[in-house]
This record gives structure tokens, sequence and C-alpha cells, in this order.
């Protein structure tokens, strides 16, 4: 187990940042922390370079789409890991659909690089600053982005796979 | 690394010439590009291009229920594809709070360790045939086979095994498997002194390698690098030592580092790295003749998969059987991260479950793609012949840099 608790790791990160960071649960033991993108750089910043937390490793970057959740459809969602006190993190923001925009995280690690091209790719969220944003999996000349709901798994339009032809 | 020449010019004598590398490259092994601009054989700079295998996995399993979604995991790595496999159940067995018994943790170790020795195999492998030495390969080559012959014994295929089930495995280790197991044990070691005494002083080969993108620890954790190519900078970030998953904290076994990060500090940590699988599989054998011989699995009727003759012969299965493949089950509506040590590094699953019978999200944080990503920038002012074995050192998988 890790040799910071997520209590302290809380009243550290709520202490700095006052009402900016809500604590969004904590499940299976890994503290979930909300918060905005004005603040977003400055607390993975501060987490990184923090004598006691250091929070050098970046483990993932990734989105997720709630079309029902009005005002915060995108969700971008960091895990972070200090490795000197092996204890994760998970930071959360929300934003509205239409206006997608989050400053980038390159500034802090180089390797968000491509998780964060991989995250625009699929759920066209704009990270502002980013050096090279651009599709990395999918075809340069795509339009929609894949992994929102509205997006369906295979072309609606084909017949072939009816469930009428199984006799279903 | 040196400064990008200035030209003046379209003199094709002295103009860089492009040079795509890739998709389907023999050097690369694996479909993905990099076009290179070159002065010579000097690299000024180059652009990578991947997504050339991408199957949308992650759209895909957002409508299979859970325990379909293991034969995808199958294709991320496919070198090593059981850890991805033991990686996927761990994670859903983490979301249901379903607890295995000690013989299933180890029986998975078993097969997880003999994945990355096979994963190593492969890598330091064609290592050696990049660097000009076939021989290597060849005799490893023989032993990736028996540990696939393993594999077929315990789940009946060989590459993409879609091995175990969620609460344990579909059947019992058989005794051909142990058979296979112990000669295995017993006769790959001598192999592998013998590569390593044909590589690890080879003047040719310590030439080619030693020196050869060398990468600080700083620069590695800034790309989050993770697995054998963080460690060959010295960093001791290994996920079974650190986050012990399936039972990992009862084995004695250490985590080889290197010193500075370069092409043969990699290859002496994955050789290193395969001495100690070994050492795991035979205290996992050791641990095994302690336990009760017929439990392979959790008792979790309500999710794992009940045994086909068990379904049309026994109500309770049958309603059971009837219940998982219909999605009739609630799981907890919550999120679950967990990652295990895959052949490459950090293996991560990212999953939010609404409840239903798949997941509403699910990510991998897939090794292979996070740490090529670091491929194209530090190949800059590298001679082409050292990009090239660079490239295999990083064991990039396409499968799983793609996913």
């Amino acid at each position: 187990m890790g040799k910071i608790t997520n209590e302290e790791l809380l009243a550290t990160i709520s202490g700095k940042f006052g009402d900016k960071v809500t604590v969004a649960g904590e499940p299976y033991g890994l503290l979930t922390l909300e918060t905005g993108r004005d603040s977003i750089i400055e607390i993975l910043d501060f987490l990184k370079n923090d004598t006691v937390l250091q929070f050098i490793f970046l483990t993932d970057i990734t989105a997720i789409h709630y079309p029902e959740q009005k005002d915060k459809e995108i969700g971008v969602i960091y895990h972070l890991h200090s490795l000197v006190n092996n204890v994760r993190l998970r930071l959360k923001v929300f934003l509205a659909d239409g206006d997608v925009h989050i400053p980038t995280a390159t500034t802090v690690w180089h390797g968000a690089n491509w998780m964060e091209r991989e995250t625009y790719d699929f759920f066209g969220v704009i990270f502002d600053g980013h050096p090279d944003l651009r599709r990395i999996l999918n075809v340069d000349d795509m339009t929609a982005f894949p992994m929102r709901r509205e997006f369906p798994l295979e072309d609606p339009n084909r017949v072939d796979k009816k469930d009428y032809f199984f006799g279903r | 690394m040196q400064n990008h020449p200035v030209y003046t010019d379209n003199d094709p004598q002295t103009a860089p010439s492009t040079l795509n590398l890739g998709p389907t490259h023999p050097a690369t092994h694996g479909v993905f590009q990099n076009v290179l601009q070159l002065d010579g054989e000097r690299i000024i700079s180059g652009v990578s291009t991947i997504g050339y295998i991408h199957r949308a996995f992650e759209k895909i399993a957002e409508h299979r229920p859970f325990y379909q979604i293991t034969p995808l995991t199958d294709r991320l790595n496919y070198c090593s594809s059981p850890i991805n496999n033991m990686g996927w159940h761990m994670t859903v067995e983490k979301l249901l709070g379903i607890e295995t018994p000690k013989r299933v943790d180890y029986l998975r170790v078993i097969v997880m360790e003999l994945a990355r020795i096979s994963d190593h195999i492969i890598c330091n492998g064609v290592l050696g045939v990049d660097t000009g030495a076939f021989t290597g390969f060849l005799y490893m080559m023989e032993h990736r086979e028996a540990i696939y012959e393993i594999y077929e014994e315990v789940c009946g295929s060989r590459l993409t095994t879609n091995i175990g089930r969620i609460g344990g495995f579909e059947r019992n280790f058989n005794a051909i498997a142990f058979n296979k197991l112990r000669a295995f044990l017993k006769n790959f070691p001598p192999v592998l002194r013998e590569f390593e005494s044909l590589f690890n002083r080879n003047r040719i080969f310590v030439d080619r390698t030693k020196g050869v993108a060398e990468v600080t620890p700083e620069e590695a954790l800034s790309y989050s690098w993770s697995g054998p190519l963080l460690r060959a900078t010295g960093v001791d970030y290994d996920v079974r030592a650190m986050n012990p998953y399936s039972s990992y904290e009862d084995f004695d076994f250490e985590v080889p580092v290197g010193e500075k990060g370069d092409v043969y500090a990699r290859f002496l940590v994955r050789n290193e790295e395969m001495w100690q699988s070994l050492r795991i599989i035979e205290q996992a054998l050791v641990k095994l003749e302690k336990e009760p011989t017929d439990i392979f699995h959790a008792d979790v009727p309500e999710f794992y998969l009940p045994p086909k003759e068990e379904v049309y012969n026994n109500m309770e299965a049958l309603i059971y059987h009837f219940k998982i493949v219909m999605g009739e089950i609630d799981t907890p509506n919550t999120e679950v991260y967990h990652s295990v040590e895959g052949a490459n590094g950090e293996l991560g699953f990212y999953l939010v479950n609404d409840g239903g019978r798949s997941p509403y999200r699910l990510h991998f944080r897939r090794p292979s793609f996070i740490n090529y990503q670091m491929y194209a920038p530090m190949s800059r002012g590298m001679l082409l012949s050292d990009a090239i074995i660079n490239m295999s050192s990083l064991n990039v998988i396409a499968g799983e840099l793609d996913a």
C-alpha cells in the first residue's frame, strides 16, 4: 500500500486548491477528483512537482461521453501515479458538448502527446496548445468522432446482418 | 544528438532524401510507418504514422458482454496474449469483487510468466536478427513453440489464446500440461544460457547496441515509459512488485534494472527477466503442491460460465448459463482501473460500468502505444541502422499499438 493515504492526499490538494477540486468518489481505493479546465494544468503541474506527492508518472489520458449529462457531456480523465509513494489518483474534467476545449498537458509531460491525440481522435476533445493535434488511429479525412455514443458500431444501412436472416 | 544541417538548394547530391520506413517494411515487424528525412544515413527528422490495423476494440467492447471481450484482448499484444486475457479477467473480478482461490492465482502466474518469456524470446531474438545474428533467434524459437504447446494443453489454442474465464480457468490443467511445463523448465535454461553467451559479450553485438538510443530516466518517465524499457534506464517500476495482483506478493523475485537505457541495457533486462520468470514458475509449481488439485475457478456461479456438460445435465448450471449469456445479472455501477505488468510495460484497463451486461466505456492503456511515441523524437540524429535496432528493442507490437 501507498505511503500516503487518500485522506492526506486529499487534504494536501484541497489545502492548495480549495473548492476548485471536488471529490467524485473513491471507487476501489482510487481517489477520484473532479475539477474544471481552468485549473487542471495548474493541478497537474503541482501534483508532478510537489516534493512530497511526486506524481511523476502520467499513466493515462482518455475521455468518456455522457450524452444525457447536460453541459457535462464529455469527460476527460487523467490517471496519475506517484511512483515514490505508490499511490494513484484519477482526475476528471467535464466539458460541455460544443465547447470541448481543454489546455494541453504536454507542457507537463511529453508523454501526453499521443494520449491527447488519441482522445481528440475518438472524442473530438480539442487540447489547446497541443503541438501536433491530428488524428492518430483513424484516417485523416474522417469527420466523425467514433467513440461518442451516437456513432453506430456498424453502418446502420447494411442489410446482411439483419435479424430476420437468422430467424430472430 | 547532432544539430540539423542547413540546406540551401534542392541539389539531390546535398538535399535531404525522404525514406518511407514501412508500413510493410520487414524491419518494423508490424504494420506501421515512419517517414524519415535522411541526410545520407543520418536521420534528420521522422514522423510516425500508426493506425494501420486499428480495429476499434474499445467501441466493440461497449457492445459485448464481459466474457466476450477476452478474445478482443488477445489481439492487443499477440506475442503474450495470456497476460492480456488475465489482466482483463482480473479487472472484471475487481469490479465484481470476486476473490479467486490461491491455486487459480498460481496457475495464472505460471501462464503469465510463460507469456512473458515467449514475448521476450521474440524481442531479444529479433534484436539479434536485426543486428545480423540469426542463430540465437532460431534456437530460442524452438522453446516458444514449447510454450505454445503448453497453452494448447491449457486452453486449446496457441497465439490468440482466449485463456481462462472470469473467475478462473475454463478447465483444469491436465497432467500433460504439467509434464510439458516441467520439460520446458528443464530444457529452456541451458538454451537461454547459450543465447546469453552468444550475445552478451559478443563484440559485434555489443558494438552495435551499446550506447545506441540512450534514454535518461527523466526522459523515460516524462514519456510515461514502463516495463523493460523504463527499467533499462534504472527506474525499478514493476507493477508486479508495486501493486501485486494474482498473489505475486507470495513470490520471491527480483526486478532487474539497467543503467543507461540503451539498446544493450534493454536486451540485458529482458534476458534477466526471463530468468526471474523461470524462478517464479518454479516457485509456483512448489506452491501448487500444497493446494487442492481440483480447484481451478472461484465459486461464483453468477459470473463463471459453467462447462457445457453441466449446462445440459444440471438445472442450476443451465439457469446461470442463461443468465450470464442473456446478461440478466446486475453488476456494480462504478468504475475501476486495473493494471498488470505486460511484457512491454503497464497494461491498464479502465472500465466504466453502468450496471449493464457490457461496459459503458472501456479503455486500454497499451504500453506499446505509449512507449512508441518517443521513437520519432529519439531517432533524430541517429544512423538509420541504429534506428532499426532501436525499433526492435522497443518491441512495438502493432496490435497493441493500434488496438
